[in-house]
């Protein structure tokens, strides 16, 4: 037995129409079936963060829902955040925030939401909401600088 | 670290999902917002034979105030009760815990119902509404019932949900100007399931204090919540813990489990 549906995707402004096997996950589909391997897979029960990003406006994690969950939704993944992110992409690089990039698509998505969502320069509220994200390289530090200088408009 | 497979229904409506959950030869598993349930399923821990998925019944979500309570529909994102300022208004003690109920990324998906229906014992939702005294409400393709939250969490992921049965509302009584409530939790990583945790509340001078990820399910402290009722001390309240049925986890044993339960009450209290 393979339950199969047909499911209609928003993804990074194109539509995907698959059939996909119901017990797919969203970041595998992604992955195995639209070649996007931006979304990384960690843990795969959504402890890690690595698989962040972005349905119908909010960051989830890609290993916690199913491709046929995704079915009429709005997916936009690492590859297609575009100039959303372009001052946190410039920032990570600038404060070294990434050293092996594991945990930088999802890492990347947790910050981008913080800054839209109007977040302010607090170190220990940044950590809050990235601390669903681990990063195994660069002790945060870093990172957490990065999403300062965006949100006070420093950097490149 | 995929989950076994099963068959995939979105009904359009409560009767239809009702319909789908009384069917026994279906082996179907309700699906909220995922966020314990996928892991399980990953792990092969759950191995549903259907997974009705519940996102598409409108009816079981929202925030409304009626006849005293706050009435918040099943479906209702953890994101959703972030952003209320029904929540905030009504229900402070909920609005305290939240951010320390998993990630963002997880609050984005995760349900009130969910939560309430899984009774993880480390859940902070159980504690909470065993503290406020909330009602549960669930409904069957046959009937609507509503039980008392002290009535509901029986055991490790064991509630009063029958076969064929969904969580469709919570309601929980508005708080009233001199109320107070205090919620404390320690855990490794902010958001991570606690250690130990604790939701306390004081209305009319009745006292309840619910704890979790301290037993095999949310409890509350009646012995703690009698002593406070008579103008004890915070020592005292938390001599009267040491009765409590603690059971040990993957992150700590028991002799650990009953010093953080006294921890996690004294800062509580302090800051009730």
């Amino acid at each position: 037995m393979t339950d199969t549906q047909t499911i209609s995707v928003t993804v990074n402004g194109e539509t995907a129409s698959a059939a996909v096997p119901v017990r797919q996950n969203l970041v595998d589909f992604l992955r195995n079936t639209l070649g996007l391997t931006g979304s990384h897979v960690g843990c795969e029960h959504g402890v890690c963060g690595a698989c962040t990003l972005e349905v119908d406006g909010a960051m989830v994690r890609g290993c916690l829902m199913l491709a046929v969950q995704a079915d009429g939704a709005t997916v936009t993944t690492i590859e297609g955040y575009g100039d959303r992110a372009s001052a946190l992409r410039a920032a990570f690089i600038d404060r070294n925030a990434l050293q092996c990039g594991y945990c930088t698509p999802g890492m990347l998505a947790s910050a981008l939401e913080y800054v839209e969502g109007g977040g302010g320069a607090d170190r220990a509220a940044i950590r809050e909401h990235l601390s669903g994200n681990y990063c195994r390289c660069t002790g945060y530090q870093s990172i957490v600088d990065a999403v300062c200088d965006v949100i006070e408009g420093e950097g490149s | 670290m995929k989950a076994a497979e099963f068959y995939y229904e979105r009904p359009a409506s409560v009767a239809e999902a009702l319909a789908l959950l009384a069917d026994e030869e279906r082996d179907a598993t309700p699906l909220a917002g995922g966020q314990s349930l996928m892991p399980m399923m990953n792990f092969r821990l759950a191995q549903p034979g259907t997974l009705v998925d519940l996102s598409a019944l409108e009816d079981l979500r929202g925030i409304t105030l009626s006849d005293g309570m706050l009435r918040i529909g099943a479906m209702t994102r953890y994101v959703e009760l972030v952003r209320s300022g029904a929540v905030a208004e009504h229900a402070p003690l909920l609005a305290m815990a939240l951010p320390h109920i998993a990630h963002a990324a997880v609050r984005n998906r995760g349900t009130i119902g969910g939560s309430v229906a899984l009774a993880d014992p480390a859940a902070e939702m159980p504690a909470l509404l065993l503290a406020l005294d909330a009602q549960i409400t669930v409904q069957s393709a046959e009937a609507t019932t509503t039980h008392g939250a002290k009535d509901f969490f029986l055991g490790m992921y064991e509630t009063a949900l029958k076969e064929g049965e969904l969580v469709s509302e919570i309601a929980i009584p508005v708080a009233a100007p001199n109320d107070r409530f205090a919620f404390y939790e320690l855990a490794r990583r902010h958001g991570d399931y606690a250690m130990a945790g604790v939701a306390v509340a004081r209305r009319d001078n009745a006292h309840r204090v619910a704890f979790f990820s301290i037993s095999d399910r949310a409890l509350r402290a009646f012995d703690a919540e009698e002593v406070l009722d008579k103008g004890g001390s915070v020592i005292d309240a938390v001599a009267a813990l040491a009765e409590l049925p603690y059971s040990g986890d993957l992150n700590a044993a028991i002799p650990t489990k009953k010093h953080l339960s006294g921890v996690v009450l004294t800062r509580a209290l302090e800051a009730l």
